[in-house]
């Protein structure tokens, strides 16, 4: 059984000119242990993916239908009260800025005491031992020094390194980090990438890494789920997603990339821009910017289906079609 | 060699960052200086890119802004064409031949103003144009040529995607006529997909127009797009300077080394590799001698006594006693 | 679309049909406004037409009691005069004292603001500190200091000609901060924004920048802290003429008439203060809930 289901997820944000769907039907599993990433541009739905897993979706959002499953059990339609043990415990976030999610007026020991002895039966003096544990493991030079210091006293790549051990240390089974590279810089970012994927994998910790950079994606994740205009619009091994995609989004977005290896003299590029909320087409979300689009991409909306190693909501790949 | 469009020589910036007069003398502290740009030189020859990259923090976009006299030097000269920028800049016939692009399109626009006025606005400045017509013409013509409609004009930048936003301010920058534009990281704002259309459109419009681009990126895949020559900044420096594709192909200077390491790829599929620790220092007290020294894999007692000096490997230009003198481990 | 099509459409006259308190201080703050513009074509009486005025008249209660006439709604004053009429003239004096204070205010404290945001350094120093000096002073302070001021520089056969521009002097004076500090503030914010550097780059002036660039840009947060003090200068106005140094019984406002009515509010003839006190509330009130409406429907943090 994979440890998250997502089944059917859909996200609406009531508006007084109509209700806009942020999300529409997307379905993904994560397996325990496994790195899921989740890459699409901007206004693609993967921050709000993740909020609604933790149940953090700002209102007027809501999840108007699915499901969400951890461990086989609902948490989607879980009170307040009942959501709080599961996040932090079974669930850890990092977000982008680290700054927004340490409390810049507790010392980070006493943010991390804090947040195991909420999860965690352990005395006060066991609790700092493990914080000290760590923040050590977060490769905090001097950690048991540091231990009482506060946000501030910290740059930016160590701030996001104890906002890392602060959503580990209660030993959650899923983390969801969103953009946990992307206020960065790029040096630091390979440095908190490795860490992460180093600690998740000690940990046997699953991880929903949502990012707009592919690079990161490729050297982190196993699986990769790109979205589009709030559905998944192709998933499956990295590799394969990368190297071969199969939905025409998916390899335009590849091809957009400039490399280090090689220089082009031009870039891919996919004309015109992801639709809004408002507008979007009928038919195949993506089809007003596809080359490759026919008849049927215009009038029907294609869910996942077999496309050769991954998977992908394109008409290309439904059964007889001649176009392949 | 080609002419010289844009000359740097010895070029530095320093920046007071002292405390408030009044609390700096109760608590009789000195002043303190900051030096974002220190002893830059480069030249940018007619119709090619030069990028500079670094960090956050490296003093690229302060020199973004030398460049289009938009801070004065403290130390060296610009020279624009041959001529002093300051000077070239008090003439407007000068001045409407450089323009720059700006990072961010969501505040590089006046929200109150309409995009044709947006557009027109160096065009009425320069005095280019006089006729209500002919600047009407003028900017649907601009508007075309990046990818947008003349009727686009009408609207408000809010009206407009962020790409959209971008063409407009090319279209801006644009208007005046303008022979050298510096970009300041025009694309980091920017979706991939997106970003590939506006790296197009520059490349395209510098064919064309015979542009020349002062590029300014943290994004080492986008300049090695880009560039002809290439300058990689750190702490203030130039610590490399050469043609792109020899930096690229045999990076010389450890931090060059260690950047194009460290960046993600997407052809790094399942390999793992050792990233380099440390983080930048801050610039307020950078490290002595070489300031990279304190993440240097190759540092020796010299790199921590004395700065190193520019020295020529091959089309190179590289600030390192390790490379000077054939150090490698 | 055009304009108006637009306006209909839009988020803001949204908000406003949303939110009752809004359109209910609008319609009190509409019915005041016009109430006191067309006060000569509409009032029913003169109050200051001499030849109608009789002391028979005087002290007449409101028509809802005993004594009343439906003549005189509100009942009369000392001298015979008609409330109503009273307090809509006077209505119409005290929002034109207001209206031109804070228009002042806004163009010294928008310029100040602008300048001292813009230069930054020594300018912006002086200026800023000239500012907090004056708001560590209560308003109403400064207006009777400014005002004993110029009274006793011109000569007296100007005071009454004049008085009513003295105190739009005094409470515009007195105002002016408030809107240099905010502006100043949202100015910073709108230098650093590159669009201001584009507007730098071709070498647009400093004059040009500010008006043509910055102003519109900063002149939303300003006026709706102009809507809370157009309330706060009416109340400075009356309480000026309320403390007598204001505008004289031939100019009656609304402070006029309540200190006027004041002296006989314990002699039984409670109506004449009164009425003019509810009027005040009722109208600085609803400036005020429409100030805070404002405020609330274009902070888009609020949305």
């Amino acid at each position: 059984m994979p440890l998250l289901e997502v089944q059917n997820l859909t996200v609406e944000f009531p508006t007084r000119r109509g209700v806009l769907r942020a999300l529409d039907g997307i379905s993904f599993d994560i397996n325990a242990g496994e790195v899921l990433g989740v890459v699409g541009e901007s206004g693609a739905g993967k921050s709000l993916t993740g909020a609604a897993i933790i149940g953090l979706l700002e209102p007027p959002g809501r999840v108007a239908g699915g499901q969400i499953l951890l461990n086989g059990s609902r948490i989607d339609n879980l009170s307040r009260d009942k959501l709080r043990p599961i996040r932090g415990k079974q669930i850890g976030a990092i977000f982008q800025d680290p700054l927004t999610t340490l409390n810049p007026l507790y010392s980070v020991g006493r943010q991390l005491v804090e947040t195991i002895q909420t999860h965690l039966k352990l005395s006060d003096r066991d609790a700092r031992e493990r914080a000290v544990q760590w923040l050590e493991e977060v490769g905090i030079p001097a950690a048991r020094q540091r231990i009482d210091a506060y946000p501030h006293e910290f740059s930016g790549g160590m701030r996001q390194r104890v906002v890392i051990a602060l959503a580990l240390c209660a030993e959650p089974r899923l983390v969801i980090a969103d953009e946990p590279t992307t206020a960065l810089d790029v040096s630091i970012q390979a440095q908190i990438i490795a860490l992460l994927r180093g600690l998740t994998r000690d940990h046997g910790t699953s991880v929903m890494l949502v990012t707009h950079d592919m690079g990161v994606i490729a050297e982190t994740a196993d699986r990769v789920a790109v979205m589009y205009a709030g559905r998944i619009a192709e998933i499956g091994p990295v590799r394969d997603v990368v190297k071969h995609p199969a939905h025409p989004y998916t390899e335009g977005l590849m091809g957009s990339i400039p490399s280090l290896e090689h220089r082009v003299e031009r870039l891919r590029q996919i004309d015109g821009a992801m639709p809004r909320l408002t507008a979007i087409p009928r038919g195949c979300a993506f089809n007003p910017r596809c080359p490759k689009v026919f008849d049927r991409c215009r009038n029907d909306r294609p869910e996942l289906m077999e496309a050769g190693v991954t998977r992908a909501a394109c008409w290309l790949y439904a059964r007889g079609a001649a176009h392949v | 060699m080609s002419e010289i469009v844009l000359d740097a020589v010895e070029v530095s910036r320093d920046f007071d960052v002292s405390k408030p007069w009044l609390q700096r003398v109760v608590s009789r502290e000195p002043k303190r200086t900051l030096r974002a740009v220190d002893n830059v030189s480069f030249a940018i020859s007619r119709g090619t890119t030069l990028s500079l990259v670094g960090e956050s923090g490296c003093g690229k976009s302060t020199v973004a802004r030398l460049a289009v006299g938009l801070y004065a030097p403290s130390g060296g000269e610009i020279r624009f064409e041959g001529q002093p920028l300051s000077a070239a800049r008090a003439q407007a016939a000068l001045r409407r031949r450089m323009n720059m692009i700006f990072q961010d399109p969501y505040a590089s626009l006046n929200p109150r103003w309409r995009v044709r006025d947006i557009v027109a606005e160096p065009i009425r400045a320069f005095g280019l144009l006089t006729a209500r017509d002919a600047i009407t013409a003028r900017v649907g013509e601009l508007l075309t040529q990046v990818g947008l409609a003349p009727a686009d004009g009408e609207k408000y930048p809010h009206e407009f995607s962020g790409g959209q936003r971008q063409r407009i301010s090319i279209a801006r920058a644009l208007s005046s006529e303008p022979e050298f534009l510096v970009c300041d990281e025009p694309t980091s704002a920017l979706d991939v997909s997106v970003q590939a259309q506006i790296l197009n459109l520059m490349r395209d419009l510098q064919q064309r127009l015979g542009l020349t681009y002062l590029f300014i990126s943290h994004n080492l895949a986008v300049v090695r797009h880009m560039s002809d020559r290439l300058g990689v900044m750190y702490l203030g420096r130039i610590v490399e300077l050469g043609p792109g594709e020899d930096v690229f192909r045999t990076p010389r200077h450890p931090y060059t080394r260690l950047l194009l390491d460290a960046i993600p790829d997407l052809d790094m599929v399942g390999k793992s590799r050792t990233p380099v620790g440390g983080e930048v220092p801050s610039p307020i007290d950078p490290p002595s001698g070489c300031t990279f020294h304190p993440r240097c894999p190759l540092a020796n007692d010299r790199c921590r006594r004395e700065k190193p000096a520019h020295t020529k490997h091959g089309n190179v230009l590289v600030a390192c006693h390790a490379v000077e003198e054939g150090r490698t481990a | 679309m055009n304009a108006v099509a637009r306006f209909i459409d839009s988020d803001f006259l949204y908000s406003f049909r949303r939110s009752p308190v809004a359109i209910i201080s609008a319609l009190v703050a509409l019915v005041c406004v016009f109430g006191a513009i067309l006060s000569p074509w509409i009032a029913p009486h003169d109050p200051f037409d001499l030849a109608s005025l009789s002391l028979m008249d005087s002290f007449k209660p409101p028509a809802f009691m005993a004594d009343g006439e439906n003549a005189y709604l509100l009942g009369t004053d000392d001298q015979g005069r008609d409330l109503l009429s009273g307090i809509m003239y006077g209505t119409r004096i005290s929002l034109f004292v207001g209206v031109l204070a804070i228009g002042f205010a806004l163009a010294v404290g928008i310029t100040v603001g602008l300048v001292a945001g813009y230069m930054g350094g020594t300018v912006d120093a002086v200026l800023m500190r000239i500012a907090d000096v004056q708001l560590t002073f209560p308003a109403i302070l400064i207006a009777l200091l400014v005002d004993g001021v110029v009274r006793a520089v011109l000569p007296r056969e100007f005071h009454e000609k004049i008085e009513i521009y003295v105190l739009v002097f005094a409470i515009g004076i007195a105002r002016w901060p408030q809107f240099a500090r905010t502006v100043r503030g949202s100015t910073l914010v709108e230098r650093g924004r590159e669009y201001v550097m584009a507007a730098q780059v071709i070498g647009l002036s400093r004059a040009r920048i500010m008006i043509s660039h910055i102003l519109p840009n900063v002149l939303g947060p300003v006026l709706v802290i102009a809507t809370l003090n157009l309330g706060l200068a009416i109340l400075d106005e009356a309480t000026l003429s309320f403390l007598g140094v204001g505008l004289p019984p031939t100019q009656p406002s609304l402070g006029t008439l309540i200190r006027i009515g004041n002296d006989f509010l314990f002699s039984g003839e409670w109506w004449v203060t009164i009425f003019p006190g509810i009027a005040l509330a009722l109208m600085v009130l609803s400036i005020n809930l429409l100030g805070d409406w404002l405020r609330d429907a274009l902070n888009p943090r609020l949305r």
